[in-house]
């Protein structure tokens, strides 16, 4: 891409594709790390497939089943695009993020993990990526160990060296935290990995809906993420996969459309990647999905980061100024992507939360599913607000109002 | 209708019968895991009634505003009338509708209480399901 093409994000032109920003005033839905609005082509999509050619895939003799495997499998292509995948097939539909990373603990760690062998996790991981490798630790006697945080919640690379050995047989780690908003060093903890020879599985699930991420460049083995955090629906996720890797690995989940021939005792398993796609899957929401990387890709992910990377801005600027609130996470915004997590002093985060929406703004409080990073920053919940595509200042000044108007509240008489 | 009317807010700000018990005839803590809201209630009983109750702990405006109110309304009754408060009671209590999450804020001290002197271990309105 040339730098004379970089075309800012038309904002106002993306809203009218999300009716749910139609009214007056219009929400200020700051809960994108959770799951982002849908826009228009993505529900039209998913509506001519149930209004035009509604079939099961893979399997009918007749025009419209064929139509829905031909646009179940060009979302797969629309995927592969999306990450720079080298092969279609290394695309596994999913339900989400959390199916995807269950699927290689189950697959992949039950053949590969042995009792002694280390699993390297960071303490920023969301629950998703943290209890399949537990549950994974504690079916095999392998061991979890941590990465640990800054206070400004970076990753300590100086423990890096010491946690990989040859003992080290995975990394799994998110590339974006879902709390903090921090952009891990990814490539540079893959290569200490590989050189240690353990794999790498990255939880990409706050990364590729909000900037391009290759995963030829990462050279990562597994990455994972979910279509609704991505203007797709729920229900759709993606497990992307080293060939020789997804090859090799036995199935996760047994039954139809993942075999090749059934005899009484045993079966053959179908190639990739039906092999690890049993049962009827997603339809509609692979077609989504499908839509939704379309979209996000047409809007312009470089433009797309730059415009999340200047609410950012704003809102620290803004927020900032609010008494007795702390801001967790990294303070340079280049380090991080659009989240900002933070509680003010004596206000509890659902209260601040509960007053915004009575406002008319959306934001998540809660320990989001990360409570390892609740623990190490002695909080037990924050409140956070996500920025995505459609957002603008003017949701970022209610939000600063909005907690103005908390703190005048519940901090009247003290 | 508001959430953070008057009324809450004052339970909030100046909650009734804060404070912990030096000899309890029952005392019992809880969490909820979600958001972290913690809530103990003492008690001492006497001829099978509250003769005193004390609550004590942290969260969110509506979890600690009705541990207040409920500690108003427990006070005094008999145990096998306090054992009847239902869900419904304790939402009629608080006077504005709640989502699903924040109901659970709501309940939390009901629970406690139900724990604590019945043994009723889940949500207040999942007894039967």
């Amino acid at each position: 891409m040339h730098t004379s093409e970089f075309r800012p994000l038309d904002v106002e032109r993306i809203r009218k594709d999300f009716p749910i920003f139609a009214t007056e005033p219009p929400l200020a839905f700051l809960d994108n790390a959770a799951s982002t609005q849908t826009p228009r082509p993505v529900v039209e999509a998913m509506d001519a497939y149930y209004d035009t050619y509604r079939s099961n895939i893979h399997r009918g003799i007749y025009r419209i089943s064929e139509q829905a495997t031909e646009e179940y499998e060009r979302a797969r292509e629309k995927v592969a695009r999306l990450i720079n995948a080298p092969r279609t097939r290394q695309i596994i539909f999913t339900r989400n993020t959390t199916e995807s990373i269950n699927l290689v603990a189950h697959s992949w760690g039950t053949a590969n993990i042995r009792a002694g062998d280390e699993i390297v996790l960071t303490v920023m991981e969301h629950h998703s990526n943290l209890v399949p490798w537990q549950l994974l630790a504690q079916r095999t006697g392998a061991v979890l160990r941590f990465l640990e945080i800054t206070d400004e919640g970076l990753l300590d690379f100086t423990q890096l060296r010491d946690l990989l050995t040859e003992k080290t047989k995975l990394v799994a780690m998110g590339h974006v935290s879902n709390v903090l908003g921090t952009i891990n060093p990814i490539q540079s903890v893959i290569e200490a990995a590989h050189a240690v020879g353990a794999k790498v599985v990255v939880d990409a699930a706050q990364s590729v809906p909000h900037f391009h991420v290759d995963v030829q460049q990462l050279d990562c083995d597994f990455l994972a993420f979910s279509g609704h955090k991505m203007c797709g629906p729920t229900g759709i996720g993606v497990l992307y996969g080293q060939l020789e890797l997804l090859e090799e690995m036995p199935p996760f989940l047994g039954g139809g459309s993942m075999i090749r021939a059934v005899e009484r005792d045993v079966s053959t398993y179908a190639d990739l990647p039906a092999k690890f796609e049993a049962g009827t899957p997603s339809i509609a929401e692979a077609i989504g999905l499908g839509h939704a990387a379309d979209y996000i890709t047409q809007a312009n992910l470089a433009a797309l980061h730059v415009h999340e990377q200047e609410l950012l801005k704003y809102a620290h600027h803004r927020l900032k100024e609010i008494e007795g609130i702390t801001i967790y996470g990294p303070s340079a915004p280049h380090q991080k992507a659009g989240v900002i997590s933070f509680n003010i002093d004596g206000i509890h985060p659902h209260d601040v939360a509960g007053i915004l929406d009575t406002h008319g703004v959306a934001i998540r409080a809660g320990h989001h599913c990360a409570q390892l990073l609740m623990k190490r920053f002695d909080v037990i919940a924050t409140a956070r607000a996500s920025f995505y595509l459609y957002n603008t200042v003017e949701d970022v000044d209610r939000l600063y109002e909005g907690l103005c108007r908390a703190q005048k509240l519940m901090i009247r008489r003290r | 209708m508001n959430i953070y009317q008057e009324e809450l807010l004052d339970h909030y700000e100046n909650p009734s019968n804060y404070g912990t018990l030096p000899n309890p005839d029952i005392s019992h803590e809880e969490d909820n895991p979600l958001c972290g809201d913690q809530i103990r209630m003492d008690l001492l009983i006497e001829d099978d009634k509250i003769k005193e109750v004390r609550f004590s702990g942290h969260g969110c405006t509506i979890s600690q505003a009705a541990a207040s109110m409920l500690t108003e309304m427990i006070e005094g009754k008999p145990l096998d009338e306090v054992k009847q408060i239902t869900k419904d009671d304790i939402l009629d209590m608080i006077g504005i509708p709640l989502g699903p999450v924040r109901i659970k804020c709501a309940l939390l001290a009901l629970k406690v209480l139900k724990a604590g002197a019945y043994g009723i271990n889940c949500w207040p309105g999942e007894e039967d399901e």
